[in-house]
């Protein structure tokens, strides 16, 4: 196998919205340093804005404040998030507005030139683009050289725990990658994949978030022994039925409400936060009140063909739905349901524990994006703050650094295990990759609360769901792929067992139940005032352990204890 | 949700291959080809990407599908999405590119 060496004064992993934006904030800003941007594919179209966006959801229209922004986020969240993190995530929300308008992305504005909000934090664009623009300016900087489909697999580490770059392999060929640098800006996304998926056919990957983003970051930093937060807040989104295409844009873009068979309004009866306008979609369901829709009947011809254009901007699917059928929104009420469970930091809270610097709890690494945790509703325009935080931190930290040098027993030890799995088996395997993730899908959505049981979990069956998580990585350590290709899909596959197994430890620490749907736990149907702390967790000798941590309130700054 | 690679148009060019996020797409024997449809996310990356209006996008039959066939002519100004419907009827969208979405 070929062996590539790299070496740069910052890594940035993963060239989504943060590691992208990272990447053109230290050309901008630190144009003597080297940067090394790496993907699993090509930045044009990587992550989660492949499709485009239909809007930038987290931006400070005039009259209000960062402040309030951070209000917002808390109570969406019960509590559950970082004052300090929000704060300094919605200081930055205008100016990288403004540069990516300058980078060419369309912004709709009024005759006197003034943006045009949709409520008092979004702002209506044309998104369809955007990575494009996000890429284009990439590529033009001259300090960033750009690693295009190589699958990060772990951080590299020196003695004392820091983080001193990382190992991957190709996709395309059978190459192993050693990247060393001085900081490492982790910002590969949260994870999809866990749970048994809305059409788990024909149509596996028709989801909300990207099947692509599986949680590397997540895993490669429980790995090397980082700390995480807030897994058990669960993101699940509330889509047009089949298309998986968002609901916001007509729910806020046209004002429809939800009813449900008989035409009831009934989101009165379960309050407003994100987790309960999914709960009563379940709740309505459950009552035998369903389906649900979206009331966008009778919306006039105009506004149809605007949502037509808009959907086509972000999620084409829907656009061609409602042409096919001849059903447009004007004539049909638009079903919506809730996809399966994600974890991810962009819109809930989980992912590294990071001060306000974007500095996880390994000393050289920090976290940008949908990575980080503890700061939720950054939506795209909050994931290119952090990654301009996460970038300046980098940068500064690396300025203190030498240029590392790997221990030849280190890089032997990696060859020799890559080399092992690439080797065929002795016999004809029992289980593939493919298979063993359809398992860990139907244990997680019967066990762990999936769509089956409408989200909703007991403590007994968390504990099936740990046992068997437990037998499908015991399984998962014999396979052995015959390519690069198959290769990436093994350590995908062990990369979101792990995070299965933390998310269900999370998910048995919070013993209430916070968030409907979020987190259901039946054996804790109420709040408990006792658990307004953080679960946190660390891989500690192989076992996961639990850390309950008190809240970051207003005025408060958290700090590391190296 | 997928996409398909018409074989005939497909001229072997390989960019639908660098834009996949999830790098299903292969040129093999000189033509585009997928991995696995199943696999696919339905983000018309490649479809937008392709010059010669290779690829379309269609609704599977579990997303609730109806055969209808979807191609995007991406130019610097719009995007022109066709939509060709089993009867025969074909209608055509543009987007234009500096405009803003209403909502």
């Amino acid at each position: 196998m070929e062996v590539l060496d790299k070496t740069a004064d910052v890594l940035i992993v993963g060239g989504g919205a943060a590691g992208c934006y990272a990447a053109i904030t230290l050309a901008a800003e630190h144009p003597e340093l080297r940067v090394l941007l790496v993907d699993k594919a090509g930045i044009k179209r990587s992550g989660c804005l492949a499709a485009g966006v239909n809007a930038l959801n987290a931006y400070i229209t005039p009259g209000h404040s960062p402040e309030d922004y951070a209000d917002y986020a808390a109570k969406d969240a019960a509590g559950i998030v970082r004052d300090d993190l929000l704060l300094t995530m919605s200081r930055g929300l205008n100016e990288v507005t403004h540069r990516m308008e300058e980078l060419g992305l369309v912004i709709l504005k009024d005759e006197r030139g003034q943006y045009v909000s949709r409520g008092w934090r979004n702002l209506k664009i044309n998104g369809e683009n955007i990575k494009l623009l996000l890429a284009a300016a990439v590529r033009k900087s001259q300090n960033v050289e750009v690693l295009e489909q190589v699958s990060v697999v772990d951080y590299l580490q020196a003695d004392d725990g820091s983080v001193t770059g990382a190992w991957g392999v190709g996709v395309r060929q059978e190459k192993l990658y050693f990247l060393q640098a001085k900081a490492v800006i982790c910002a590969t996304g949260g994870a999809a994949g866990l749970y048994r998926p809305n059409h788990p056919g024909s149509s596996r990957h028709k989801m909300w978030y990207s099947p692509f983003n599986t949680g590397a970051g997540y895993a490669m930093g429980l790995r090397a022994g980082a700390e995480m937060t807030t897994f058990e807040m669960r993101f699940i989104a509330l889509r047009c039925k089949d298309t998986i295409a968002p609901t916001g844009t007509l729910a806020q873009g046209v004002g429809a409400a939800q009813v449900n068979a008989a035409g009831e309004r009934y989101q009165h009866r379960y309050g407003n936060t994100t987790s309960e306008r999914l709960y009563a979609v379940v709740s309505e369901n459950l009552a035998g009140r369903g389906p649900c829709y979206l009331e966008t009947e009778g919306i006039t011809e105009e506004q149809q063909a605007s949502l037509e254009r808009a959907y086509l901007n972000m999620a084409p699917a829907q656009t061609m739905k409602w042409r096919e059928t001849g059903l447009g929104p004007a004539s049909a009420n638009v079903e919506v349901e809730g996809s399966e469970p994600y974890v991810v930091g962009g819109h809930t809270a989980s992912g590294y524990w990071i001060d306000a610097a974007r500095a996880t709890t390994l000393p050289g690494l920090f976290a940008a994006g949908d990575v980080a945790g503890g700061c939720p509703q950054k939506y795209v325009t909050g994931a290119f703050v952090e990654g301009k935080i996460a970038a300046e931190s980098a940068a500064a930290y690396a300025k203190g650094q030498r240029q590392p040098a790997l221990p030849p027993a280190v890089r032997q030890r990696i060859m020799a295990r890559v080399s092992a799995l690439l080797k065929p088996p002795a016999a004809s395997p029992l289980f593939t990759a493919a298979g063993l993730e359809e398992a860990m899908q139907q244990v997680m959505d019967e066990y762990a609360g999936g769509i089956t049981t409408g989200y909703r979990y007991t403590e007994r069956q968390l504990d099936l769901a740990a046992k068997h998580i437990g037998r499908l990585t015991r399984l998962s350590e014999d396979l052995r792929a015959a390519d690069g290709y198959e290769l990436v899909q093994l350590f995908e596959l062990q990369e979101r067992l792990l995070i299965c197994r933390v998310l269900i430890e999370h998910l048995k620490a919070r013993r209430e139940t916070r968030w409907h749907s979020f987190a259901e736990n039946l054996d804790y149907p109420g709040k408990d005032p006792a658990l307004e702390k953080y679960v946190n967790s660390r891989l500690e000798a192989g076992k996961v352990k639990i850390i309950y941590r008190d809240l970051v309130k207003r005025g408060e700054w958290y700090e590391h204890q190296h | 949700m997928s996409i398909s690679i018409e074989p005939e148009k497909c001229i072997g060019c390989g960019l639908c291959t660098e834009v996949c996020p999830g790098n299903l797409l292969q040129v093999k024997a000189g033509k585009a080809a997928i991995r696995d449809v199943r696999d696919c996310w339905g983000c018309t990356a490649c479809v937008k990407e392709c010059p010669r209006d290779a690829i379309f996008y269609y609704l599977s039959a579990d997303l609730g599908g109806a055969g209808g066939r979807l191609y995007a002519h991406d130019t610097a100004v719009s995007l022109t999405w066709q939509l060709r419907l089993p009867d025969g009827s074909e209608q055509e969208i543009i987007v234009a590119k500096n405009k803003a979405n209403a909502y």
